[in-house]
């Protein structure tokens, strides 16, 4: 079959399809930008659903990330959030959750405390809002109400035992179970193959009857996150009136559901609002010129040039591809923006994993101007359309933080806001185009 | 009140030399006690190439240790065969090399019994397609690779099974009580409970490598004198030769890259440093053990290294002899500490893995002697048999196992190296060294969970899940020695952290950090940041 070749003209191209990316697109959209998202699978499905803005800070746990990033500003002013106001990350946070909302996946609001999520090896977690499948737990634990912690023969990584075992000082009322999924008993079991099922009546009917026997005195029943994927409120109401007791989930190891929830949605929704979305294609090649930028994509069976305005950057880190390395230096992939870094891959990592400081390399990224407009070797925005979102941006360490959500949606919100000025001013008269 | 044992023979230190002497005086009916103060091979036994030497290495230098290696390769290879890929070894030279050290290989090769064929260089590129266009000389030997870890599970195995006899871990001896000219208490202290543990033994083997001249002082012994040379080796993600290939020149960094099965291992450095304890490889000998190792093998340039790992040699200080590591005798020594007053004491150290079978029958034949028991060694003569609990070590092993049987219910906790959940029982029920609580550590030693390219990111959690499922854990103590086999491991990846190893590292501290907290959750050992 011969190749074929396809150009897209828009006004607002987003590289990237992790939360940074379907934040911006949302924001430029809602903008009334015309909006093309693009970039491979991304790393959304490693999240545990929890949208952290800031949880910690050198090593020590937050209750309040407000007064956190208040601190921020005045101690790390190289930071991505010190380029942001708490009202502005405030008013993005909100805006994403009532996406999701919208979407299907029912979020807890932004509030004014971090909450003390459950982790799945009985430790919490302080995080800003939570799947509203997810929020129970919180509850329950807070309240020490009896709950009955189950998990399914043939799923790794996940055990009742160790979870109740971790957490029993703290809540004495936990008592576990295990039960065989539906369908799938002895084999070893995929998270997101359980919530697929269970979106499905007699899946749940089938699941309740086991559930149903075990609960005892527990008007709580803690699950690993398998309640549905399009519609996880709907599953977990449905199941809570079959047994006749609340709910909840609890995170698992990766690919885990509650990130696969949020691409889906997104897949789904953004084209749907008129977004153009090419999600399983990598950007070969950006050049920038003085309007914008001319990315350029090849697919299986089509190459595709896409003829862009302006340009968002939320290619994530090492992991997304955004950055690689080589034994001396890490690089920027798709322009070699420059990436400040030591001398030496001595510097790179510290002697000790779970050093209180982290690791040096984990704040390596491209450095930002007020707009997060990625510098230049000058120092200067590499070009007026070309923006930056989410874990490529240095001076942050969102794991270590407990900030990836937030990071990644703030800085989208500030990127877009810029980049929609940018847009509203009239084209330069002397563009390439206009002396051709 | 102190725990006590008493027992004929006291073996301090679980090396191969260690393991060696257990089953050697097993094989006499001599009954004894194995000590160490971490577990099995965590000194130089479980920091090497793993390569069982036909002796080619050291013909130039020393000969006779380079006989001994021919004659112990032999015999391993016939009694031992479950712990030994006999892959046969090249030695190479390639432009640059002293074309006149490699010219005289084959005659000294012949002076140390070594059969060595010569190679053309088609030949040589023929057998082990990695090498490069610049090989001006080639020679093959009877080098093959050796699995140190399950050559000493193995081996204290079969002592076990043969009875009256025990292997205790995590035991560190602090002091011994000397009354009329000898040991009359062996005062330690168990490593993980801190309780006093006191042993009574007649005869008292310090097996201890790298640690011996430390031991020997404490019973007031000045005659073990040691220099400690490090050694740094890397592991590569897959196997990059068919079998060993060597450097041929005067060993120097870099220059020995031995498969082991599905992996291979490239090394070492030689440095010398002046304490065994808390070494660790260094991106500069990893850098420098790559670059001159990509001379020989140009593909190790673009290869994926998964880890990075060092030991320490004990080499014997001989009078007058410079501090160099590279210069000093591989050959072993025994010291009875007769001249030094004390009559039921013996130290052990110095040699080679591939001559730890000899270095054990020598010692044991002065002991049983010391004993009065006259029953000749056997472990020249009589194979090594195979434990159920001990054969999961090799590389590829556990894979293949767990294809052959077939069993969808036995459910995968380690992907990369295809560790089943009942691999995982079957050492924490039978396993030399097996114990409550068992630590992921001391089940990584005895299988291949954390070593394949994940480097534990995901099989930690998955096993410790497992363990608290089966009860093994029960307490919070499961997530602190998640955390410290996590720590462990990050040591050795440290090193190779670049191109695509590091986004697994960086994965893997979204995991240990966003997912299990472990960063504020503590941990058993000390690892420095506490």
């Amino acid at each position: 079959m011969k190749r074929t070749s396809r150009k897209i003209e828009t006004e607002f191209a987003v590289v990237g399809t992790g939360i940074a990316g379907f934040a911006a697109s949302l924001f430029a959209h809602a903008r009334g930008l015309d909006v093309t998202q693009v970039g491979h699978s991304g790393a959304i499905a490693y999240t545990t659903g929890y949208l952290d803005l800031l949880g910690a800070r050198e090593g020590a746990l937050l209750d309040d990330p407000w007064a956190g990033l208040d601190a921020l500003r005045t101690l790390a002013p190289g930071h991505p959030f010190a380029r942001l106001a708490n009202d502005d990350i405030r008013t993005a946070l909100s805006e994403f959750i009532a996406a999701l909302n919208t979407g299907g996946i029912g979020y807890t609001p932004v509030g004014a405390r971090n909450v003390k999520a459950l982790l799945p090896y009985g430790v919490t977690k302080p995080t800003l809002s939570v799947p509203e499948t997810m929020q129970p737990g919180i509850e329950a634990k807070e309240a020490g109400a009896p709950t009955l912690i189950v998990d399914i023969e043939g799923l790794q990584g996940f055990s009742a035992q160790e979870f109740q075992t971790n957490l029993a000082a703290e809540w004495p009322g936990l008592r576990t179970a295990k039960l065989a999924f539906p369908g799938l008993d002895g084999r070893q079991v995929f998270p997101e193959v359980m919530a697929r099922s269970l979106e499905t009546r007699a899946t749940r009917e089938a699941f309740a009857e086991l559930l149903r026997p075990l609960l005892g005195e527990a008007t709580h029943v803690g699950l690993p996150a398998i309640l549905g994927m399009r519609a996880p409120d709907a599953v977990r109401a449905d199941l809570e009136e079959r047994i006749g007791a609340t709910l909840f989930e609890i995170p698992t190891m990766p690919p885990a559901v509650p990130g696969i929830r949020l691409r889906e949605m997104f897949e789904q929704a953004l084209p749907a609002h008129g977004i153009r979305l090419e999600p399983q294609l990598k950007v070969a090649k950006v050049d920038l010129g003085t309007d914008g930028a001319r990315l350029t994509l090849h697919g299986p069976m089509e190459d595709i040039e896409i003829d862009a305005a302006s340009v968002l950057l939320a290619t994530g880190r090492f992991l997304s591809g955004g950055l690689a390395s080589d034994r001396q230096h890490v690089w920027e992939t798709l322009l070699d923006l420059p990436v400040r870094q030591p001398a030496s891959r001595d510097d790179w990592y510290r002697a000790t994993y779970f050093d209180p400081r982290g690791h040096a390399i984990n704040r390596f990224g491209v450095d930002v101007d007020e707009g997060f407009r990625p510098l230049g070797a000058n120092g200067q925005p590499a070009s007026p359309r070309l923006f930056s979102a989410g874990a490529i941006i240095s001076g942050q360490d969102w794991v270590r933080e407990r900030s990836g959500a937030g990071l990644a949606i703030a800085t989208a919100y500030g990127a877009v806001r810029a980049a929609a000025e940018v847009l509203r001013q009239p084209a330069p008269r002397y563009s390439a185009g206009a002396l051709g | 009140m102190a725990r006590r044992y008493e027992t004929d023979v006291l073996v301090i230190g679980g090396g191969a030399t260690g393991a060696g002497v257990m089953r050697d005086l097993a094989l006499r009916g001599i009954p004894c006690i194995l000590i160490d103060r971490r577990d099995l091979a965590a000194g130089a036994s479980g920091g090497n190439h793993g390569l069982l030497h036909s002796g080619g290495r050291y013909v130039a230098s020393d000969a006779e240790t380079a006989a001994e290696c021919r004659r112990e390769s032999e015999l391993l290879k016939r009694l031992a065969p479950q712990c030994i890929d006999d892959c046969g070894g090249v030695f190479v030279a390639v432009e640059g090399d002293d074309p006149d050290y490699a010219r005289a290989f084959p005659d000294h090769c012949a002076a140390a019994g070594i059969p060595c064929e010569e190679l053309t260089p088609a030949q040589a590129r023929k057998r082990e397609p990695a090498l490069p266009d610049s090989v001006i000389a080639a020679y093959a030997v009877p080098d093959a690779s050796i699995d140190p870890f399950r050559l000493l599970l193995e081996n204290v195995g079969h002592a076990l099974n043969l009875g009256n006899n025990a292997y205790l871990p995590h035991i560190e001896v602090e002091g011994f009580e000397i009354d009329n000219g000898a040991i009359k208490t062996t005062r330690c202290r168990d490593m993980r409970s801190g309780e006093a543990v006191e042993i009574h033994a007649k005869q008292v083997v310090s097996a201890t490598g790298a640690w011996a001249e430390r031991v020997a002082r404490m019973a007031g012994c000045d005659d073990v004198q040691l220099v400690y040379s490090k050694g740094t080796l890397i592991i590569s993600n897959t196997r990059i030769g068919n079998g060993v290939i060597n450097r041929l020149r005067p060993p120097g960094d870099g220059d020995i890259l031995v498969p082991g099965g599905t992996v291979s291992l490239l090394g070492t450095s030689s440095v010398t440093v002046s304490d065994p304890d808390d070494i660790h490889p260094t991106n500069e000998e990893v850098d420098r053990i790559l670059s001159e190792g990509a001379d020989m093998v140009p593909v190790l340039s673009d290869t994926r290294f998964v880890r990075a790992f060092c030991g320490v040699r004990p080499l014997l200080m001989e009078k007058g002899a410079e501090a160099d590591g590279r210069k000093a005798s591989r050959g072993f020594a025994l010291f009875d500490h007769e001249s030094e007053g004390i009559s039921n004491f013996a130290t052990i150290t110095g040699g080679k893995l591939t001559t730890f079978r000899l270095m054990a029958e020598k010692t044991v034949d002065l002991v049983a002697a010391r004993l009065g028991n006259t029953a000749p060694c056997r472990t020249a003569t009589e194979p090594l048999p195979s434990g159920d609990a001990l054969r999961w070590t090799e590389p590829g092993a556990a894979a293949r196992d767990w294809h052959e049987r077939a069993d969808a219910t036995d459910t995968v906790l380690c992907e990369c190296e295809m560790v089943a959940r009942s691999v995982v029982d079957s050492i924490v029920a039978d396993a030399p060294g097996a114990e409550d609580h068992m630590s992921l550590k001391a089940i990584a030693l005895r299988s291949r969970i954390g070593k394949g390219a994940c480097q534990g990111a995901f099989c930690a959690m998955r096993v410790t899940s497992h363990l608290y499922d089966a009860g093994i854990y029960d307490g919070p103590d499961g997530l602190a020695q998640m955390r410290d086999f996590i720590t462990e491991r990050y040591r050795g990846v440290r090193p190779v952290l670049w191109g695509a190893q590091l986004p697994q590292t960086e994965l893997a501290e979204i995991l240990h950090v966003g997912l299990a907290g472990l960063d504020m959750t503590p941990g058993k050992e000390k690892d420095g940041t506490s």
